[in-house]
């Protein structure tokens, strides 16, 4: 057949069919694969006998799949790195020294090349506070930030917060006022309220702040300014009486009482036969 | 995202030099706007120069009144005593903005130059005049209920959602600029660096390509006591505006010697309300004098189908920020 024809020529003369070229770069813009993946594409992809067909299976596997990196993954062997950037820093106290593509968000260098998933992605576009981290003492958006940007910088993630056993008072206060439910807006909640304090101990002012014009260190938060400060970390879960009263216990230095504990095994016996007793009852 | 080069700046003139001599280069600051809009393909860049380094963060006093650095961050900048003091008006626009977490990142050159928060110029689906010129305006006739109210035309109707920039039309700052050319810089007027969108919204900063932001000048002013900056959005934190107002006042002897209203939300740029200033001044202050300026400003307002509420939002808020701002809430 005359398509065989053609192919072969393309295969012996590197002369491919331009509709397959064209339909090639189409499906290759909707799935969002550029610069060296896509080249490479052209060069071993279509040559190697993994055609536009193959392309709209993969395409259909991103879809279901919804991981980003999977196309490139056909090339992983021989990809090498786009633009490549070379970035050294200092994350929970270790240097790292990395080389990455220069789009490599902040985020994802924790996530996908160092293992440290305690950091959360959520959107992605700077809109719920799941990914953040503190870079030089600041609280920051780890998905708003290009890893490229980091050399020389300190990076605090939620695993670099407690000492050994010993939990950052804010960790323990979450856990002792009950600050989240799903959990996965709390690494990103937590770094925020670390920040958050030292950002009251300097006397930064929020928009629930009263008085701009007057200035002072050592701020005591009301529940109004915790709120206000705490606004870029969403919670879809809804633990926000939770998250401020931990907040609020740590800013305060001041212990209050927790609401909840563990029951006890009598309880727990006790709760069982009452069960029971119910189930008897019912029948 | 699209691969880029990253290179970073050694200082203003290479920097400069870097984005003249690729007109397919952006400056990343923060980082904050553009690496968003390269994530959702509307920005394309090959290359971004990273102006991060650059000694343009510093903040001091200076013969006319304060100069803020194009590359201090919103937070700093809100932060810092001289603001607070003098310019309380402009803490309060930046803290009101976005997150403590993106102010911490965003830096104020960046801030100004932003790019708008049109779900129809981020979706690359459809038509955008400011994304595609030429390939028409979605918004018009699309759901825009959170969009411009004044100087919209058929081929733009979004808003600018700066809060900043509304207290720095309302504090009369300069812009300062390094042209292309070289090390020799300009000034512009805040009113004047946004331009309403006419017939050509992809080009709606007074900057010519490769210009770089170095410093904003604030004026002295005796409105530190008396200024106000009121949002209105659809949560009470970490929202853009619906409406927002920056109001300012000077007295003396129990009338109003000055009077400063900004408007943001409502235009492509912040809106100076020059009417409702002009109808303040002289007047003894009392809500009847705010709301009979603020409907004045209003009787221009040209609402498209779904916001004419902003309208009448507009009328109040702008009359609670004067209440506000002559009672010294800033304070
Ligand atoms: C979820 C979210 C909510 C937000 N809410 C608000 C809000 O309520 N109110 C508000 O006002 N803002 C809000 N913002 C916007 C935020 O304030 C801006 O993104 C930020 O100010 C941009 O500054 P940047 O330094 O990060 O800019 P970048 O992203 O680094 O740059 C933005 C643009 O400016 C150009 N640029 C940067 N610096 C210069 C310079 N010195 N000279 C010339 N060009 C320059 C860049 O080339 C780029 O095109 C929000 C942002 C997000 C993500
Ligand atoms: S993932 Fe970064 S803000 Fe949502
Ligand atoms: S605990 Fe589930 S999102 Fe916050």
């Amino acid at each position: 057949m005359n398509d065989h024809r053609e192919d072969e020529d393309y295969l012996l003369n590197g002369e491919e069919r331009p509709e397959t070229r064209a339909d090639g770069e189409k499906l290759l813009d909707e799935l969002g694969i550029f610069g060296v993946a896509r080249r490479r594409f052209f060069e071993q992809g279509l040559a190697g006998g993994l055609g536009v067909f193959a392309l709209q299976l993969l395409a259909k596997e991103k879809a279901l799949a919804a991981v980003e990196t999977a196309p490139d993954a056909v090339f992983a062997e021989n990809a090498g790195l786009e633009n490549a950037v070379r970035v050294s820093l200092k994350i929970n106290g270790a240097a790292q020294s990395v080389e990455i593509d220069s789009r490599t968000a902040l985020v994802d260098l924790l996530r996908e090349n160092l293992g440290l998933t305690g950091t959360k992605k959520g959107c992605d576009q700077g809109q719920c506070g799941a990914c953040t981290v503190i870079v030089d003492g600041r609280r920051v958006l780890s998905c708003l930030t290009l890893a490229a940007r980091c050399e020389g910088k300190t990076v605090t993630t939620v695993e670099g917060l407690a000492k050994g056993d010993e939990l950052h008072p804010v960790q323990a206060a979450f856990i002792k006022h009950d600050g989240f439910q799903c959990g996965y807006c709390t690494p990103g909640q937590i770094c925020s309220a670390v920040a958050l304090l030292d950002e009251a101990k300097n006397g930064e002012a929020s928009a629930a702040t009263k008085n701009l014009r007057a200035t002072a260190r050592d701020l005591k938060l009301s529940d109004e300014e915790i709120r206000e400060r705490m606004s870029g970390n969403v919670c879809r879960c809804g633990a926000y009486p939770g998250i401020v009263a931990a907040i609020r216990e740590v800013q305060a230095g001041r212990e209050t009482a927790q609401y909840w504990q563990f029951a006890t095994e009598e309880e727990i016996a006790a709760a069982m036969s009452a069960g029971e007793e119910e189930r008897d009852a019912a029948v | 995202m699209r691969p880029f080069k990253f290179t970073k700046a050694k200082d203003e003139a290479d920097a400069v030099r870097l984005v003249s001599a690729n007109r397919d280069a952006q400056y990343i600051a923060g980082g904050t706007n553009i690496v968003d809009l390269m994530k959702e393909d509307v920005r394309r860049p090959n290359e971004l120069i990273d102006i991060s380094g650059l000694k343009l963060t510093r903040i001091k006093t200076i013969p006319s009144g304060l100069s803020i650095g194009a590359l201090a961050t919103n937070t700093d900048t809100a932060n810092h005593p001289l603001v607070r003091q003098q310019f309380p008006l402009l803490s309060q626009a930046i803290l009101a903005g976005a997150s403590a977490q993106i102010r911490n990142m965003a830096t104020n050159g960046g801030n100004l130059m932003q790019q708008v928060r049109c779900w129809y110029f981020y979706d690359v689906a459809v038509a955008c005049n400011r994304r595609e010129p030429g390939s028409g305006c979605s918004a018009l006739g699309g759901l825009n209920r959170r969009y411009a109210i004044f100087g919209w035309s058929e081929s733009c109707v979004a808003v600018n959602p700066s809060d900043m920039a509304v207290a720095l039309a309302a504090l009369d700052a300069v812009v300062n600029v390094t042209e292309t050319s070289g090390t020799t810089g300009y000034g512009i007027p805040i009113t004047e660096f946004h331009k309403l969108p006419g017939d050509a919204p992809h080009r709606d900063k007074a900057l010519e390509p490769g210009e770089l932001i170095t410093s904003i000048e604030l004026p002295r002013n005796n409105f530190a006591a008396n200024s106000y900056y009121l949002k209105v959005g659809e949560r009470t934190s970490y929202s853009f505006a619906l409406v927002s107002v920056a109001a300012a006042l000077e007295l003396a002897g129990g009338r109003i010697k000055q009077a400063r209203v900004a408007l943001g939300g409502v235009a492509n740029k912040p809106w100076r309300a020059y009417d409702a200033e002009k109808m303040l001044v002289g007047k003894t202050p009392s809500r009847e004098a705010f709301e009979a300026a603020a409907a004045e400003e209003m009787k221009k307002a040209q609402p498209l189908e779904h916001n004419e509420y902003k309208v009448e939002l507009g009328r109040r808020a702008i009359t609670l920020a004067l209440l506000r701002a002559f009672k010294g809430a800033a304070e």
